[in-house]
């Protein structure tokens, strides 16, 4: 008797777990959009970076062709 | 008589010199393998943007196994000193390979920043620009 009771409430909360989810989706869906610009600055700070690190390298670079000729 | 032996001295010690500073150069090309050095004369090989080589036209396997050979053995170098400087194998690869390609010789073939294989002329090649500026 009550389980059929339940049964056809149901409707209601399942329509509002949609609507909920729906409500959730629209600002996570906004979130995506702004991660893209994220991602291009990352890509920018590397290379900064590594135009640094290449300076520093140059001695090392130079003295590993001394200490082995043969494969260079 | 002491004049001249002084001259003479000094005149030994200048080609000695000027000997010492004619082998100093083409000390690297005289410790590469016969087969490695006529591969980068010919330009069947070249220096790529990354630090190792390249074939640059069709890989025969004898090339491959060439080209293979001292690509490993140019990363366990890299591996050595990328970790004594605490940077990355391939950090440590670019900067070799900026300094690498610097150093090409005429006729020689180097990977342009752009990908494509170039012939080294009498001019500077063309580096990333990221590269440092070496000789």
């Amino acid at each position: 008797m009550f389980g059929a009771k339940d049964d056809d409430g149901g409707s209601w909360p399942e329509l509002r777990n949609i609507a909920l989810a729906m409500l959730c989706a629209g600002p996570l869906m906004a979130c995506v959009n702004v991660n893209a610009p994220n991602d291009a600055i990352v890509i920018e700070l590397n290379i900064n970076i590594k135009q640094e690190v290449l300076y520093r390298l140059v001695d090392s670079a130079e003295q590993n062709i001394e200490d082995n000729p043969e494969i260079f | 008589m002491a004049f001249s032996k002084l001259q003479s001295v000094a005149g030994t010690a200048m080609v000695a010199i000027a000997a010492a500073a004619m082998t100093v150069m083409p000390a690297q090309a005289v410790q590469r393998d016969p087969a490695y050095a006529s591969a980068r004369a010919n330009g069947a090989i070249g220096e790529k943007i990354d630090g190792y080589l390249g074939i640059v036209g069709s890989p025969d396997p004898s090339l491959r196994k060439l080209v293979d050979d001292l690509n490993i053995r140019r990363k366990a170098s890299y591996a050595d000193k990328a970790r004594a400087e605490g940077v990355t194998i391939e950090e440590f690869a670019f900067a070799q390979g900026c300094i690498l390609i610097a150093r090409t010789a005429p006729g020689e073939k180097y990977q342009a920043p752009d990908g494509s294989w170039q012939t080294r002329g009498s001019g500077p090649a063309r580096l990333d620009p990221r590269c440092p500026s070496v000789g």
